[in-house]
């Protein structure tokens, strides 16, 4: 609405209305008025509050690095690195543009997705289960800690024979070494929350009539879960580089199996694009796994 | 902001028992009546390990529905005398019984208030308060309208949905008070309750106490090292020494009730807390005398 039709509808009401009604309608505009300039220097602050400059110098960054990229790539520069071996950004994106529409790219992101899924689902459960008890007894931790020591240092990629060996398919073998990935951080979180477990609470609980599953479930857990959660990304994040050496192994499917098999068939754009996809998964899933358990922490929030 | 939650738990503080009164006659299985509880602490001692003796030899009878506190200095063995009561405390020697009954371990009859609230910050306030009638198997409905009942009498109604992270340092003991009470104890075992609350607030959370004791009828034991608060709330003040913790003085409190926040002007209460005052400072001298020679 502009100011004069505002100015206008003011007009008629002071002919048809009595005064005090008049006024009190001048203050119902005036203070809706107030609240929408309000809003916009609300949405003006926030706007200039989005650190614009520092995304700007982060964006110019990275294009500067692409342009030298291409321009050493384009005339096949050699110092150290041999540029005539690495593709330049143009020819990746129009790589890419071609493969975004063949089903065959999209296979081997959901293997390795799925994969991902059932390594990091048995991760989840053991990790937690084994954390928990490693945290309430003594004993049990006593028992396990030396295997995890023992066996927690052990790169991914060192587990490939032994892996292939023990296990009857290549899937069961890259699931495994993907699962160890994720497994050694979600267990050390979770005995971490278990040992940080409020005896006051305990006692609080007990008090209150609560038995020992009882308090499993209402005071160990639950206090337990923001570091819980802390190893359910940091698994996820080691997930995924154990899957990428447990696909070096396998000869069908699997982001990790298309970068490698892209080196052997000479398709060095495909390495590129494989690399960014690893990254960019990787970073979404840690991202999704942090987004999907705030909900469970809404209580640390102190205002709403 | 006390005031207008004080005003708005006035008002509620008779309708909601009466309706649970009613809930429990036509439900039949719950007591609401309180069964006050009759404590007996016969010749407890505590020595935790092997030469530190925390109480010694203490001996003493909490009437059904007397308030009694405990007062003594800093680490005189006023709280483990009370988590003897409690069951967290096994004593070396002696026993705590219950209406007769020998204290085994925590239960339900006996309700804990601590001096750091300690809710359970993942539960919301009503959750919080309907934990012990949920551990003691009532329905979520059945726990939850009891939770409701105790948090509109402590005057904390609007808040059942909150998390503690977001209440003030008063009303998460407020909370912890309705939590303790809504399994209907025998006895309420208060530890400092009010120790981490400023003044004014201190002020409003013994009245309401006072009122809620009223209400319910129930044995408490409340262990402070205040005097003005020991005298204030308790009908009996028990004196303790400092190490060997023991029982040096049973003061009745003489003061007619319902106590006015003025009673600390009065003769009888200034006169009590003399009393008071000089057990308390001889315990305390010869206390830091005996850390002087250690």
């Amino acid at each position: 609405m502009g100011e004069e039709e505002v100015a206008m509808d003011k007009q008629e009401t002071v002919k048809t209305m009595p005064a005090e009604e008049v006024t009190a309608m001048e203050a119902r505009q005036k203070s809706l008025a107030d609240l929408c300039s309000m809003r916009c220097a609300l949405a003006l602050q926030s706007l200039r509050k989005w650190p614009w400059d520092v995304y700007a110098i982060r964006l110019g960054a990275v294009i500067a690095a692409l342009v030298v990229w291409q321009l050493l790539s384009a005339n096949g520069v050699k110092f150290i690195i041999d540029f005539r071996n690495v593709p330049a950004p143009l020819d990746v994106g129009a790589q890419l543009s071609g493969l975004l529409s063949s089903s065959d790219y999209y296979k081997h992101i959901t293997v390795s997705i799925q994969r991902i899924l059932i390594a990091f689902s048995l991760a989840t459960i053991f990790g937690v289960i084994v954390g928990v008890l490693m945290g309430r007894s003594r004993l049990v931790r006593n028992i396990i800690m030396p295997y995890i020591e023992i066996v927690r240092p052990i790169p991914a990629v060192a587990w490939i024979p032994m892996a292939i060996l023990m296990f009857p398919t290549e899937e069961s073998s890259i699931i495994f070494i993907t699962y160890l990935g994720a497994f050694f951080p979600i267990v050390l979180n979770t005995i971490h929350g278990v040992d940080q477990t409020d005896e006051s609470l305990v006692r609080a609980a007990r008090s209150l009539g609560a038995s020992n599953r009882a308090i499993l479930w209402h005071v160990i857990l639950p206090g337990a879960l923001p570091s819980i959660l802390a190893g359910l990304a940091i698994g996820m994040g080691v997930a995924w580089f154990s899957l990428l050496a447990g696909e070096i192994i396998s000869g069908q499917y699997g982001i990790g199996y298309f970068t490698w098999r892209s080196y052997a068939l000479v398709e060095y754009r495909n390495i590129i694009i494989g690399m960014l996809t690893i990254g960019l998964l990787g970073t979404l899933s840690t991202w999704l796994v942090m987004r999907l358990s705030r909900p469970a922490l809404r209580w640390q929030e102190v205002s709403h | 902001m006390f005031q207008v939650t004080n005003q708005a738990r006035k008002p509620t503080t008779t309708a909601p028992v009466l309706e649970t009164a009613e809930m429990a006659t036509t439900k039949g299985h719950r007591h609401v009546h309180v069964d006050k509880g009759h404590i007996h602490i016969d010749n407890i001692s505590v020595v935790f390990g092997g030469n530190a003796i925390a109480v010694e030899d203490a001996t003493l009878e909490i009437k059904p529905g007397e308030f009694v506190c405990l007062l003594g200095p800093s680490g005189c063995g006023k709280s483990t005398l009370m988590n003897c009561v409690a069951g967290f405390v096994k004593p070396s020697q002696g026993e705590v019984s219950i209406d007769r009954v020998a204290v085994k371990g925590p239960g339900q009859d006996r309700g804990m208030v601590f001096q750091q609230h300690s809710l359970f910050p993942w539960k919301t306030v009503e959750h919080n308060v309907a934990f012990g009638p949920r551990m003691a198997g009532c329905s979520r409905e059945e726990a939850s309208s009891i939770a409701r009942t105790l948090l509109g009498m402590v005057g904390l109604g609007p808040y059942a949905k909150r998390y503690p992270a977001t209440l003030s340092g008063g009303m998460k003991q407020r909370v912890g008070i309705a939590r303790a009470l809504a399994n209907y104890p025998k006895v309420l075992l208060m530890d400092e309750p009010f120790g981490a609350l400023d003044a004014q607030t201190r002020h409003m959370m013994q009245e309401s106490l006072l009122d809620i004791w009223d209400e319910f009828g129930i044995t408490v034991i409340f262990v402070t090292h205040d005097i003005d608060e020991a005298i204030f709330l308790a009908d009996r003040v028990v004196v303790m020494s400092a190490s060997p913790g023991r029982l040096i003085a049973d003061i009745r409190v003489e003061l007619a009730r319902p106590r006015p926040p003025e009673i600390i002007a009065d003769e009888r209460f200034v006169e009590t807390k003399r009393r008071c005052m000089e057990l308390i400072r001889q315990e305390s001298l010869r206390a830091f005398e005996l850390k002087g020679e250690v």
